[in-house]
């Protein structure tokens, strides 16, 4: 085994909260040798960023650390935060999972580069800008002479990234710790970044701790793997090996939970349910004092589709491509051009009011299965809110009686209803979130990345949900998603979307199997990491 | 944002008429005139008085002569302080009260922004509770109560400070005047510093500079011009508010600021000095708006009036 650059051992982390102490990280040892890859996977809350947060001395207020963490040989628990300095940015630096928010909106990004190598490097302003002209070379952004003056808005997600990285590798650290680096971006972009990553480690020989919960990038990216549940190293080893032969049954079930299955086709004669013909939207992007023209987003730019009773259509794209633009002009929230019929009814000429008795066949889940419920309702009144407008004849009791059934139908325990959305998980957040739309009996519904904020588990347990109700009721749904593995394992039929228009559309097997045009091909092999299969080979092994 | 400040001047002349127009006839709604005294005056010796001061014609046409006279730059004679115009008022006043304003404000800044800070870095600390607990204090208590404390311990008992008058702006006469106007912006420039270094301090990029080990300065610092923006925002309506006087302290401390003009001429049914406060205060108001947006482009680069 390499030099041991990183040994920590016997690490707690807990945090005084409102319900007492809530032990995060209760007493792992990891070690990171010199030039390897080492990943922590887990789902949310399984502790693996506190863990590399109490390292790096960035643990909330409410949050403390003991146990022991040695930098070569020299203990950093306990350091002040002045002692603590002379390792972070110089010799353990981090990137997170925010790029969008990770750099201070005020400050040039040439001058928040300069910061730690005039602070650590005792470099000269001159001297800093022509290394972060270098640095910013070295992170791969284009014209960097010029980019070292803008701010971090007038950069996308994936260059702030970079931007971040080329931060944290200012002062040729030892350590590089990545806390899901991707995960905020877009397939094409995430493969983009960690070729960089694995090609930067190549040639400077840091170490990098990858948190991550995506098996996938573990699987190509690291040397070793420690999988973490609920606070606690529950098995670690060479990353083959794991994924071989996996010892522990939760990592089994990690490796288990990528969405597996397809999608049964639909009967032949299955009633339409929605046809949408050539769908415009368009956005004004600011108008000028006098009126000017201003500049024209064709968000949505002469987009077709048809769902059948039972069928699904998935709606791929990344971030702008105009998928959930594209979703909300079927069911007409926006103003649009075209022509949707939903089953023998045109629904362009109809107002508000007249939209109204139709909506509840048509709805609509989001993402945000946290921002996307009122804080201030009971979950029992989130899913019979819609029975207010719908059926207003039904007594209380019937609604209660009707949350009740929902509730069961989404399997969620009906005596739950009472509570308020903050008592329930992520997973469980998005259930009521089907249910408010199942209560109605819709014939479409417009699925919004409904799985894209959930861990992978609760990822297939929400697919397998869908695909019940699916069944179970005829439904046509509209399946909005960057995650093709999710979209593949639910779909008929797909669109690929790009800058508001379909590249290429076909059944799921045939974009995925046989994808015509390059875009389609490009995005696939992002999602799938094809592009990173040498990656892990061609990094220096630390065994 | 050249074009951008002339836009906003432009639009400042509709927005100024509309106040005008409207300050005109709510007065003159009141019911009473400039010279309904206790004792009625003559009949002969009223008709003179309006028909000298332009009262005896019909509302419209007052109104008429009134706003071409201001395009003019004048803003007529005082009703009831006969011997001045209202211009002749403000030339005395407004230094006296801007002088005031402008102390308190800068004074209510540094304090206020550097115990806001403070107590923001060290979060639940005693340092904090107390700059919290003295920040409600400050709003809390009126100023006509804070005044005359003030007036009695130092002035009276202790006599370090004379208890009123402005002795042409000597810097002993403004002490008092000025911390009792400074106090209740401090405390609400603490509260709101506080409030915003606590964000700022929790949030993503500060965070990335602690994972840079960057020394405590620079975090400060950093985090300083992000909060600084609510506070800014805070600062126009208050500036405006402050510079133009204040009835109470103006009044308790004997001062010949601009603050009372607002009270006794609507009092005294003064038509010409309550529409000449009126408009002092809105070009105030306008011109500090325009200030507090062209400092938000300063500070934030994301802020583009273009």
């Amino acid at each position: 085994m390499a030099e041991s650059v990183l040994t920590i051992r016997n690490l707690n982390v807990r945090f005084r909260t409102g319900d007492g102490i809530l032990h995060a990280v209760k007493g792992i040892d990891l070690d990171v040798a010199a030039g390897e890859t080492v990943a922590i996977v887990g789902e949310s809350g399984s502790g693996k960023s506190q863990t590399m947060m109490s390292v790096m001395g960035l643990l909330a207020t409410n949050g403390w650390a003991d146990g022991s963490v040695k930098y070569r040989g020299e203990e950093l628990i306990g350091l002040s935060p002045d002692k603590l300095n002379d390792y972070r940015g110089s010799k353990l630096t981090m990137i997170f999972q925010e790029p969008m928010t990770s750099l201070d909106p005020l400050y040039r990004i040439g001058d928040q580069i300069a910061l730690p190598l005039t602070t650590h490097g005792r470099m000269s302003k001159a001297k800093a800008r022509a290394r972060a002209i270098e640095l910013l070379e070295l992170v791969r952004i284009p014209e960097p002479t010029r980019r070292i003056d803008s701010y971090p808005h007038e950069m996308s997600g994936g260059q702030r990234q970079r931007v971040m990285i080329a931060m944290a590798l200012a002062n040729n650290p030892d350590v590089l710790i990545a806390d899901e680096p991707t995960t905020a971006l877009d397939v094409t972009v995430q493969a983009q970044i960690l070729e960089l990553l694995a090609d930067l480690q190549k040639r400077l020989g840091m170490s990098i701790v990858f948190i991550t919960h995506d098996l996938g990038i573990v699987r190509r990216f690291a040397d070793r793997t420690y999988v973490m549940k609920r606070g606690e190293v529950v098995e670690s080893g060479v990353t083959n090996e794991i994924f071989t032969a996996p010892k522990h049954a939760y990592t089994r079930m990690l490796i288990d939970a990528e969405p597996t299955g397809r999608k049964e086709p639909v009967a032949a004669g299955s009633p339409m349910v929605i046809e949408a013909r050539d769908m415009k939207v368009t956005f004004g992007l600011k108008k000028g004092f006098f009126g000017k023209a201003g500049h024209v987003l064709h968000a949505v730019d002469g987009v077709s589709l048809s769902v059948r009773a039972g069928e699904t259509v998935g709606v791929v794209g990344e971030s702008g491509s105009g998928k959930s633009t594209l979703g909300r002009a079927i069911l007409r929230l926006l103003p649009a051009g075209g022509l949707v019929r939903f089953e023998d009814r045109d629904l362009m000429p109809l107002d508000r009011a007249g939209m109204r008795p139709l909506r509840r066949h048509l709805q609509l889940v989001f993402q945000d299965p946290f921002g996307s419920l009122s804080p201030r309702m009971t979950a029992g009144e989130i899913v019979t809110e819609g029975l207010l407008v719908h059926e207003p004849r039904i007594t209380r009791k019937e609604r209660d009686r009707r949350a009740a059934q929902a509730f069961e139908e989404v399997s969620l325990d009906p005596a739950w209803r009472n509570r308020f959305p903050h008592e329930f998980s992520g997973g469980q957040r998005q259930r009521i979130a089907i249910a408010r739309a199942m209560i109605l009996h819709p014939k479409l519904v417009v699925l919004d990345e409904p799985t894209s904020a959930l861990d992978r588990s609760v990822q297939k347990e929400i697919v397998e949900l869908l695909r019940e109700l699916q069944n179970a009721h005829g439904l046509a749904y509209v399946f909005i998603s960057h995650d093709l593995a999710v979209v593949r394992a639910l779909s008929d039929e797909i669109m690929v979307m790009k800058s508001g228009k379909v590249v290429e559309r076909g059944t799921a097997e045939a974009i995925f199997e046989k994808p015509k045009q390059t875009y389609t091909q490009d995005l696939i092999a992002a999602a799938f990491l094809r592009g990173l299969e040498d990656v892990k080979t061609a990094a220096p092994l630390a065994s | 944002m050249l074009s951008f400040i002339i836009r906003r001047f432009l639009s400042a002349i509709p927005t100024l008429l509309i106040i005008v127009t409207i300050s005109f006839f709510l007065i003159r709604l009141a019911p009473g005139g400039p010279f309904d005294l206790e004792r009625p005056l003559e009949a002969k010796v009223m008709e003179n008085l309006n028909r000298i001061y332009q009262l005896d014609k019909p509302l419209i046409q007052q109104y008429w002569l009134y706003l071409t006279s201001v395009m003019r730059g004048d803003f007529g004679p005082s009703f009831f302080l006969r011997d001045f115009s209202v211009a002749e008022l403000f030339a005395r006043g407004l230094p006296v009260s801007m002088t005031l304003g402008a102390l308190a404000l800068s004074f209510a800044i540094l304090i206020g922004g550097t115990l806001g800070s403070i107590a923001a870095m060290r979060q639940n600390s005693g340092v904090d509770y107390l700059v919290t607990g003295l920040g409600a204090l400050g709003l809390t208590i009126p100023n006509f109560v804070v005044a005359p404390v003030f007036q009695i311990v130092f002035g009276l008992t202790l006599a370090w400070l004379p208890v009123g008058g402005w002795a042409n702006g000597s810097v002993r006469n403004l002490i008092l005047p000025v911390t009792v106007l400074a106090l209740p912006q401090i405390a609400v420039i603490s509260r709101m510093t506080r409030a915003a270094m606590i964000e700022n301090l929790r949030s993503n990029h500060i965070r990335t500079l602690r994972s840079l080990g960057l020394p405590l300065h620079v975090i400060v610092s950093h985090a300083l011009r992000g909060a600084a923006l609510p506070v800014v925002s805070y600062l126009g309506p208050a500036a405006a508010a402050l510079l133009t006087g204040s009835v109470v302290v103006e009044t308790i401390f004997g001062l010949p600021g601009i603050g009372r003009y607002f009270v006794e001429g609507a009092l005294n049914r003064d038509y010409t000095l309550v529409m000449g406060t009126v408009v002092v205060i809105a070009v105030f108001v306008l011109l500090f708006n325009l200030v507090v947006d062209i400092l938000y482009a300063l500070i934030d680069p994301r802020i583009r009036y273009d």
